[in-house]
Order: C-alpha cells, then sequence, then structure tokens
C-alpha cells in the first residue's frame, strides 16, 4: 500500500484524478474482494482482517473507493450477478431512492443517488433497492446514468447521479441485506478508515514535534505539547478500540448497536484528534503544501458519511430505551470482544 | 506506527456465565436501593457487603487457592468487577487490598506476609489501606519523607501519611517511605513496608472531604517498630515495586465507571420524558462508556500475559475520569434539575453527589497532568 500510494499519487489522486493504474494494481492484488464471503467464492478473509487493510487506506488516505468496492464486490457476490470489470462504487443506500418496476422480461429504473463516492469513474454503479418481495441489488453500467460531480470536505468525489433507464432481468438480483445494512456496514468501514487516520495524524505529529523547534529546543520538550500528544495518542487508541468493535459486528446478526456506537464515537475522536494534530503543526500544517490536511480534512469529512454522530447516537440511545435491563446490560450485550 | 499496542480484549463462557451470577447477587443486595432511586457507589466502605462478596469467592479471584484465593482467571475477575462497579456496589472497604495490595504481595511479598494478609482480604475481613501520600508529597512521590530506621530486628517509622483513603477502618497499611539514602537521591533507597495499624505509635485522624464524607485521613506515625519481617519485597526496591502496583492501581474500570449510575437514571428518566436531544445524548453517553470498556478490558488482557500496563493503563484513565466528570454536566443539560445530594428526586440526588465527587476523579490514583505525562513517555517524547 505504501508503494503504491507515495505522496505524489496520493496528492494526484486527492485532487480528482482517477489512479486507473493504482486501482488495478490494488484489484489485482484481489483487495476489492476481501469481503467476499467464502461460501460466494471469495478468499474467505476475516472481517476482522479485512478491517486491517481498510485502515490502512485510512492511514495512507488511498484517494480510492475501495471501501464501497470491497462492499460492493461482497453484494454482488452474495447476488450471484456478473458485472463488466472495472472500477465498481456503490451508492450510500440512505442517499439512494430508486423505484423498481417490470417491464418485458427485464427491469425499469428510475430515480437518484446523491454524494455516490467516485460515481464519475465507475465502470458499474451499485444501488440497494427496496423491491416488493425483498431489497435488491441494481448494477448500472457506465453510460446508464448522469453524474453531477460534487465533492466532500477532503475534495473526494462524491457525486449525483441519476438514471431513468431499462435493465436486463440479470442486473436486478434480490440479497439478504436492507438499506439499512448496508448503511451500517458502510459505517462500519469508515469507522475502520477512520482509525487509520488518527493513527496518521499521531505519527506525523510526533515525528513534526520531535524535529520543529522554538525556544531554542524541539517543541517536544515543553510540557504543553506533550500533553497535547497524549491526548492525541488517546484519540487514536479510541479510534482503535471503535474500529475493532466495528470490524467485528460488521455482518453479524445484531450488530448495528456495536456499529453505531462505534461510530460515533470514532467521528467525536477524529474531530478532537485533527485539531490537536493542527494545534501541534502550527501555520505550516494549515498549508496546502504541507500533508496533514490530506488526514484532517479526510477525517472530518467520513464523519457525515454513512450516518453522523447525531445519527447513531440517537441509534445507540433509542436501544438504550428499548433495553429493559437498562444500559449496561446493552453494553455486555453489543460491546463485547469474543472473536 | 506509534500507537500503543492494546491486545484484543477477551471473553469467555465462563465469565459470561460468572456475569449472570453476579448480577444476580447484585440485582438483590441492591435492587431495593435502586428501586427507592438510591445508588451507594465503589468508594462506598460496607465490611458487610465485603465479607458477602469474600463467602462467593468475589474477592481476590485470581490468587492461588493456597491464600484464599478462587485460582479464576483474570477475564473472569474483569467481568465479575466490572458488574460490581457499574451496579455502584459498596466495594470500598476491600477495594485497594484486592485491587492492589494482593498483587503487590503476590508479587514481591513473602510467603509469612501473604500467610498472614491475603487469606483476610480474599474472605473479605482484611482491609489494608495505601500509604503514599504525605504533606506537601503528592505528585512527587519520590519525595517521601516518611523514614524507616533500621533498628535490631526491624525498622522504626516516623513521619505522615495524607489522604489516605479508609486508615480508619483498615487493618494494615502498605507504607512508602525511605530506608536508606538522603532525599536528594529520589527513587533510590525508598522501600515498601507493611504496617500493622494498632501498632503502638500510630495515631489516624479524619479528614472530611468536601462532600461531607470522612473516607480520607492524615496518619502519623511516631517511632513506630515495623518487625524485618514486614519490608515488603527487597529493601531500597521500594520504587519499582510501586510504580507496577500503580500500574494495576490505574488500569481498571474504576477508572471510568464512577458516574456509571447517572447514565442509567438518564435512560429512565428519558423514557419517561424522550426528547430526540435526551436520546442522542445518551446513547452518545453509552457509546463513551462501551469504547472505553473495551480499551480497559484489553488492559486485563495485558496484565493476564505479563505486560506492562503503565501506559495503557494511564491513557485510559485520563480519558476515562474526563468521561465521569462529563457526565453530570451532559445530564444537567439535558433536564432541568438542580442537583443536591439531598434533592427527592432521584437524579438530582444522583447528579448532586456525583457533582460534588467529581473533583476527585482527576486527582486521586494520579492526577490528569501526571498521566498524560506518562503517557508522553510512553510516546518516547519525554
Ligand atoms: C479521593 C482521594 C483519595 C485518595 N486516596 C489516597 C490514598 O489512599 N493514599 C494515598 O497515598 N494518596 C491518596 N490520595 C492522594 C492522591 O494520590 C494525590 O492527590 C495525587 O497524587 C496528587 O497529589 P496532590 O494532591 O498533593 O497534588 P499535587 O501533586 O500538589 O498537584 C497539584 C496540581 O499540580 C499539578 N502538577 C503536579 N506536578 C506536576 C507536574 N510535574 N507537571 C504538571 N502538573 C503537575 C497536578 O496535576 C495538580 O493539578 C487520594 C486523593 C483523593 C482526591
Amino acid at each position: 500500500m505504501r508503494e503504491l500510494f507515495d505522496r505524489e499519487t496520493v496528492r494526484r489522486g486527492s485532487s480528482g484524478e482517477w489512479l486507473a493504474e493504482s486501482w488495478q494494481a490494488i484489484d489485482a492484488l484481489g483487495l476489492t474482494q476481501a469481503l467476499v464471503k467464502e461460501a460466494d467464492g471469495g478468499p474467505g478473509i476475516d472481517p476482522a482482517d479485512a478491517a486491517d487493510m481498510l485502515r490502512l487506506v485510512g492511514y495512507w488516505a488511498v484517494p480510492l473507493p475501495l471501501a464501497e468496492a470491497m462492499l460492493g464486490a461482497g453484494l454482488l457476490a452474495q447476488s450471484g450477478m456478473a458485472v463488466a470489470g472495472g472500477p465498481m462504487t456503490l451508492a450510500p443506500p440512505h442517499r439512494t431512492t430508486v423505484a423498481l418496476e417490470h417491464r418485458g422480461d427485464g427491469w425499469f429504473a428510475d430515480g437518484h443517488a446523491a454524494r455516490v463516492p467516485w460515481g464519475r469513474c465507475a465502470a458499474t454503479l451499485l444501488l440497494i433497492a427496496a423491491a416488493a418481495d425483498g431489497p435488491c441489488l441494481v448494477a448500472l453500467p457506465a453510460g446508464l446514468f448522469t453524474v453531477k460531480e460534487g465533492a466532500n470536505l477532503a475534495g473526494e468525489p462524491r457525486d449525483d447521479v441519476r438514471f431513468n433507464t431499462s435493465l436486463p432481468a440479470t442486473a436486478v438480483q434480490p440479497i439478504g441485506m436492507t438499506a439499512d445494512d448496508v448503511h451500517a456496514a458502510g459505517a462500519a468501514l469508515r469507522t475502520v478508515m477512520t482509525a487509520g487516520g488518527v493513527q496518521r495524524l499521531l505519527d506525523l505529529t510526533l515525528g513534526f514535534a520531535a524535529e520543529h523547534r522554538q525556544f531554542g529546543r524541539p517543541i517536544a520538550k515543553f510540557q504543553a505539547v506533550q500533553q497535547n500528544l497524549a491526548m492525541l495518542a488517546g484519540q487514536a487508541a479510541l479510534c482503535r478500540a471503535a474500529s475493532d468493535m466495528a470490524a467485528q459486528a460488521l455482518f453479524a446478526r445484531d450488530g448495528r448497536v456495536a456499529i453505531a456506537m462505534a461510530k460515533a464515537r470514532a467521528g467525536e475522536a477524529a474531530a478532537l484528534a485533527a485539531h490537536l494534530a493542527h494545534q501541534v503543526h502550527g501555520a505550516i500544517g494549515f498549508t496546502e503544501e504541507y500533508d496533514l490536511h490530506l488526514y484532517s480534512r479526510r477525517l472530518l469529512a467520513w464523519r457525515e458519511e454513512y450516518g453522523n454522530e447525531a445519527e447513531w447516537n440517537a441509534i445507540v440511545g433509542q436501544a438504550c430505551l428499548d433495553s429493559a435491563d437498562g444500559a449496561w446490560a446493552l453494553i455486555t450485550r453489543h460491546g463485547g470482544f469474543a472473536r | 506506527m506509534t500507537a500503543f499496542d492494546f491486545p484484543y480484549p477477551v471473553m469467555t463462557a465462563e465469565a459470561e456465565a460468572l456475569r449472570s451470577e453476579v448480577r444476580a447477587f447484585l440485582d438483590e443486595e441492591l435492587g431495593a436501593l435502586r428501586a427507592a432511586g438510591q445508588y451507594i457507589g465503589w468508594t462506598h466502605a460496607d465490611p458487610e457487603f465485603s465479607r458477602k462478596l469474600g463467602a462467593r469467592g468475589w474477592i481476590g479471584m485470581t490468587w492461588p487457592k493456597a491464600y484464599g484465593g478462587g485460582e479464576r482467571s483474570a477475564t473472569e475477575r474483569y467481568v465479575a468487577i466490572e458488574e460490581m462497579l457499574a451496579a455502584g456496589a459498596p466495594v470500598g472497604a476491600h477495594w485497594t487490598a484486592d485491587r492492589q495490595v494482593g498483587p503487590l504481595l503476590l508479587g514481591h511479598g513473602s510467603e509469612e506476609q501473604r500467610r498472614l494478609l491475603l487469606p483476610g482480604i480474599a474472605a473479605g475481613t482484611c482491609y489494608v489501606a495505601i500509604g503514599l501520600s504525605e504533606p506537601g508529597v503528592g505528585s512527587d512521590l519520590a519525595s517521601v519523607k516518611a523514614r524507616a530506621t533500621p533498628v535490631d530486628g526491624g525498622y522504626r517509622l516516623s513521619g505522615t501519611k495524607i489522604w489516605t483513603t479508609n486508615a480508619h477502618l483498615s487493618h494494615y497499611a502498605v507504607v512508602l517511605c525511605r530506608t536508606d539514602g538522603e532525599p536528594a537521591d529520589r527513587h533510590a533507597g525508598l522501600s515498601q513496608l507493611l504496617v500493622d495499624l494498632k501498632a503502638p505509635g500510630i495515631e489516624i485522624r479524619p479528614i472530611v472531604d468536601m462532600t461531607g464524607a470522612h473516607s480520607f485521613n492524615e496518619v502519623h506515625f511516631a517511632d513506630v517498630f515495623i518487625p524485618e519481617a514486614m519490608l515488603i519485597g527487597t529493601r531500597g526496591n521500594g520504587w519499582v515495586q510501586v510504580s507496577g502496583e500503580m500500574g494495576s492501581e490505574r488500569s481498571g474500570p474504576d477508572r471510568f465507571l464512577s458516574s456509571f449510575a447517572v447514565v442509567e437514571a438518564l435512560v429512565r428518566r428519558t423514557r419517561e420524558e424522550p426528547t430526540d436531544e435526551r436520546r442522542a445524548a445518551v446513547g452518545r453517553l453509552v457509546g463513551h462508556v462501551a469504547v472505553l470498556r473495551r480499551l480497559s478490558a484489553s488492559i486485563a488482557e495485558m496484565i493476564r500475559n505479563g505486560e506492562d500496563p503503565t501506559v495503557q493503563g494511564a491513557l485510559v484513565k485520563d480519558i476515562g475520569t474526563a468521561l465521569e466528570q462529563e457526565i453530570p454536566e451532559v445530564a444537567r443539560r439535558l433536564f432541568a434539575i438542580e442537583p443536591s445530594p439531598l434533592g427527592e428526586d432521584p437524579l438530582a440526588a444522583l447528579v448532586g453527589s456525583t457533582l460534588l465527587a467529581s473533583p476527585s476523579f482527576t486527582l486521586r490514583g494520579g492526577t490528569r497532568e501526571i498521566l498524560r505525562g506518562i503517557i508522553a513517555r510512553g510516546l518516547g517524547v519525554r
């Protein structure tokens, strides 16, 4: 990952350029298949190990829709659908509206999806739709949807997509996950990426503090700076714990509450981490030229994707109200650690 | 990467079975109080409650059976104590003995000392206070002034310890003092003594805290004879021993669950008067606790693996105690209550007592600033 995503490559990708070669390399390594279950012909990687890879995506600020591709590949395998090769992305299920209708032997799909990661570059766009007899996956090849380009706070492409098109019967298949399930899975993956990003902030900031000098010594020698570094390390540890919690709950039958806790907690920690990292860096960290913002901006942006803290906290809160034996029992039921 | 290693915490079927057992016991013991909106808190000392726990084998759980322990797993101990703390069980009497004195004696104590104390501790009948702080000696512990002068057959201990929690109801105290060298020698020359608090020459004076409670004390030692056999570990090695002891002192769930009763009370109240804001605020606190618990359980795993949890413990305590202080503030933002320990409204009473106790959360067991210093050292910047 480190070799594929050197500074110059990450910067090119972060300015919106599609890194076709890097994508192919990643795809060839099989990373996009990491969440395909063994039963569906995948490598049978433990979600915790898949999460390790995705944490690196956060750590190196990989400017590709890898989380969406991984999740999408898992869904695709589950559905038994085959799609053409090339970049694939997944529309955020809670930002997607699809009206599906049987037409002739196939389907007619009408709708739109907002904030689609790298929608403009996708050869295949996957959507979750609710059909009469349950959720299904819809595969739209490029050309059948229009794209209005947009970006998140970090400048990562997040495009609005519209479609009004007939589809062959094979392009719509039932899957075992609802839009809510996929939304939660996306939240789990963003949590994992967040842990990687915060780890990177810590590493960059420690390195900077040890080298940068004021008053004749490295700023890391000042107690006030040390306290900021200690707090930053605390946020990294929290994000890592949240990431483990989310990865463990990924695809679990009632993993939603754990993911909710993890996504909200990591989002809050990431914001504090970004703030601390910038504080220690001083003005240089505020420049375009210095790399810190590649991470800090993504961390802030990812808080909003697949549900922000307010959304997930409310879900945990409701689960507490519904938990007849109280909040602690809820924590021990859902925050478990058994692998 | 520079992250601290937090090993993956484990949970076992035995531990989950124990959880149900402990929870049922606590429901029975504390259920009536809780229904009345009353909450005790883990720092509260209740010798009768300690004896009940001892009888069930829930003190000294991991210690060898030869010393009255239960030879149970670290995971089982973790589960039992987190259940007690979350329920606000009054474990204060035996808490320090179970948490740190037992492990200290198992690590450094003599056979005689172990036989003398551990069975009583495990039975919930023997309590041990911690004598570290002195007037003018707090964070800078290496500057302790209490002095034990070697004499025939032992030592003569003189000096004053302060903030000594539960000294008035403890049987022993572990006292950090200088046996060798001069104050300028700092860490070198310090030793730990196991002091029988009934020995002649000891005077224990109560100090009332700002909540109105008497839990800590000032303890004077006037030329108190301490038999040689009561030296813990190696003479002059006290600093190393006490540092290890503080690792176990700082890392447990007692460092983030002190205000948890407020969270439960908030859930109950929100159920009666739900709003979106309350739901989200309560969910947020619960998520914070759940994630910290994961880090805390991971430290239990480190201890089990024989790793040094000093830095990780400091990190969890720093974040955990900040959360403990935030919880009552969140409560009063959500509900129009006037916090008061004597209030009739159960939430107001609980928030009141928690608010009054909360300054101590980031002081006891090492201040926030000292903890962050430990973390910074762990990061290699100090
Ligand atoms: C409820 C309670 C129970 C306690 N129980 C016990 C007990 O049973 N046994 C026992 O021995 N002690 C006990 N203590 C004492 C506790 O360990 C001390 O309060 C603590 O170590 C801090 O010491 P201090 O209070 O003297 O404050 P000080 O060390 O004087 O600190 C005052 C302030 O200065 C800051 N400070 C000090 N040094 C530094 C530094 N190097 N860098 C940055 N900031 C610094 C501190 O963080 C703090 O904010 C208890 C305390 C409380 C509140």
